[in-house]
């Protein structure tokens, strides 16, 4: 008897779920998408790397370049939390499905300060 | 409030007379682990009303043997067959034996093998 | 002597999502006894942490389970924090607690929705995710992330929610609740269903309580034992009274069930009004040495976590027991005697979660 009720509500009432790919979905702001990386305030200190705990991430200091394989990251957000600088955020929009593990690679202007040189004799 | 917890060292030979007398205490089977350190260190763990006992005992790594418990609390056949699979632990009269076909795993006793990072810092 | 047969049940099932294979021995159509096979899915996570950090690993901690991830990665936590001498701010107490029993939710909604459709009630089934997806929708608004909430770490929680934020999560969860009864109603009162849960898996109370049975299973049966009542977290503060019913059958285990979702509505309507300000986190320094056993309490019942450190910032020993493993000899004395169309019904009644019994 119960039942008929819930199940004649559910005849009337308007679909519970949405008609997905005509009608995109909205994701939540904090939803832990995907990572994006702010190139320019990145200084390749290679700390998300070395956090990281699925190893997703790889930072090229002589090639100058980040790049994180997109299939292997299990957005934890680890990476975002540790990186120094806060230039690594989470996209609400997951990774889109591929048929190939990707890797992502962005290039990074990033140049390191120049040591200045030893001064000859120790200063007295 | 929270359960008061104890750990108690007993020697190998008195595991079953230890385990009866928490039997008669009318005590619960909570879990059985075991450790690989220098020596595998395994732990009984039983609750009452008053508290929880975890009973402590060392085995040497090698060829390590045990008498099975499952006749006082018969639902440690599962703890049993664990141990006998990762650590290769051997017990005997187990009441349900799997004979190492407990978990399908490719290589006998994992969990006894040595240390993943060989350069790890032994406890002293 | 009658004819036995033996016939293999899982790992592939139409009704039982689980890698469990049982060999049924059956006389005509009754079950003799049951003999259970798993370790199909071992996956050696217990062993994962010689090479994570003690920090990392609170992500594969999560992991172990899909379902009460939150109480996995919290759990960790706790064992470690315990070791390390690590108090809590109150209010990152209160955020986990919140989010343990939001997962606690969801976890008895997805098994009422599963024990719906094993028993062939497609209709009620639909309707309990639908409920479900409401409360995976507050999740992901406050964690993040709607399975794997990612939101404990050492030291407190990764993520806070403004205290508008919640007293708009208390609404909500308001209407949720009024329209939960309707379903929970029908499972309360409907023929069918009382026809096929009422008197079959008898666990009796000696039994379940000497086979180490836990949670809901051991509760059906009417011994009061409930993790919470330790006090870990925000239930220092808020009293958990254990749920119990004394039928010791499935319908028994069933409503125990039902009536800790409306006691989880309740303990976060308390959370929500308690919630203290301040920190979620404090900064964490050192390397874990020493042990600790943290005993919490799942959807499914209790579970151990067993934490060894060495002073290093690599753990000697990570153990879980989950409370399926403790689950199982029960449901085996469960099986036995009863008619092989019950089956399914009955091992869904412990609420397996097999893949988190094999670490
Ligand atoms: S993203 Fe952040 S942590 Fe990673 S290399 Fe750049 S600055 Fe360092
Ligand atoms: S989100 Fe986690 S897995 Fe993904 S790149 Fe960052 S740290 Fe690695």
């Amino acid at each position: 008897m119960k039942m008929t009720y819930v199940a004649l509500k559910s005849l009337f009432s308007s679909p519970a779920t949405a008609n997905y790919p005509a009608e995109p979905k909205t994701y939540y702001p904090g939803t832990r998408g995907h990572i994006v990386l702010e190139v320019s305030t990145c200084t390749l200190c290679k700390i998300c790397e070395i956090r990281c705990p699925t190893g997703a991430i790889q930072v090229d200091r002589e090639g100058k370049a980040w790049s994180i394989e997109r299939m292997k990251c299990i957005q934890c957000g680890f990476c975002v939390d540790s990186c120094p600088r806060k230039c690594l955020s989470n996209d609400p929009q997951y990774t889109s499905p591929a048929s190939e593990k990707i890797t992502d690679r962005l290039d990074v202007p990033y140049e390191p300060p120049k040591r200045k040189p030893k001064p000859e004799t120790p200063p007295a | 409030m929270e359960t008061p917890q104890e750990i108690v060292t007993i020697a190998s030979s008195d595991l079953l007379a230890k385990v009866q007398e928490q039997k008669d205490a009318g005590h619960r089977l909570v879990q059985i682990c075991a450790t690989t350190l220098e020596q595998l260190e395994l732990s009984y763990s039983f609750m009452g009303k008053e508290g929880i006992t975890h009973l402590r005992l060392l085995l040497p790594r090698d060829q390590p043997s045990l008498p099975s418990i499952t006749d006082i609390y018969f639902g440690a056949f599962a703890y049993e067959n664990e141990m006998h699979d990762l650590f290769g632990i051997d017990i005997r009269d187990i009441r349900v034996d799997y004979k190492g076909k407990f978990y399908k795993i490719s290589e006998p006793a994992p969990f006894n093998a040595g240390c993943l990072i060989p350069t790890r810092k032994q406890p002293s | 002597m009658s004819n036995r047969t033996i016939i293999p049940f899982g790992p592939q099932h139409p009704v039982l999502p689980e890698p469990i294979h049982l060999d049924l021995v059956v006389e005509d159509e009754r079950v003799i006894e049951a003999i259970p096979s798993f370790g199909f899915i071992h996956r050696g996570l217990e062993r994962l942490v010689e090479k994570k950090d003690f920090q990392e690993f609170t992500f594969v901690a999560e992991r172990v389970c899909g379902i009460c991830s939150f109480i996995h990665g919290m759990g960790y936590c706790q064992a470690v924090e315990r070791v390390m001498g690590i108090t809590l701010p109150p209010r990152a107490d209160y955020l986990r607690t919140f989010w343990a029993e939001l997962s606690r939710i969801h976890s008895h909604l997805l098994w009422m929705g599963l024990v719906a459709d094993a028993f062939g009630f497609e209709n009620l089934f639909m309707n309990s995710w639908r409920i479900r997806e409401n409360i995976l929708d507050i999740v992901e608004e406050t964690t993040g992330g709607r399975v794997i909430f990612g939101a404990a770490k050492i030291g407190g929680t990764r993520r806070d929610v403004t205290n508008d934020k919640l007293k708009e999560i208390g609404r909500t969860l308001k209407t949720i609740e009024a329209e939960l009864h309707a379903i929970t109603d029908v499972f309360e009162q409907d023929y069918s269903v009382q026809q096929r849960l009422r008197g079959i898996g008898i666990l009796s109370r000696e039994d379940a309580f000497d086979l180490g049975a836990v949670g809901p299973t051991l509760r059906g049966s009417g011994e009061p034992m409930d993790a919470r009542c330790e006090g870990y977290a925000a239930y220092r503060d808020i009293e958990v009274e254990p749920i119990v019913e004394s039928d010791c059958d499935s319908y028994a285990r069933c409503m125990v069930r039902i009536r800790e979702i409306y006691q989880s509505f309740d303990i976060i309507r308390q959370v929500l009004c308690r919630m203290p300000d301040g920190e979620t986190e404090i900064k964490v320094k050192g390397y874990p040495n020493g042990e600790h056993f943290a005993r919490l309490e799942q959807p499914r019942g209790e579970v151990l976590y067993y934490v060894k450190g060495n002073g290093t910032k690599h753990l000697d020993r990570f153990r879980v027991r989950t409370p399926t493993f403790a689950n199982i000899p029960p449901l085996l004395k469960m099986l036995q005697g009863c008619d092989l169309p019950d089956v399914p019904v009955i091992v869904l009644t412990i609420d397996p979660c097999i893949s988190c019994a094999e670490r």
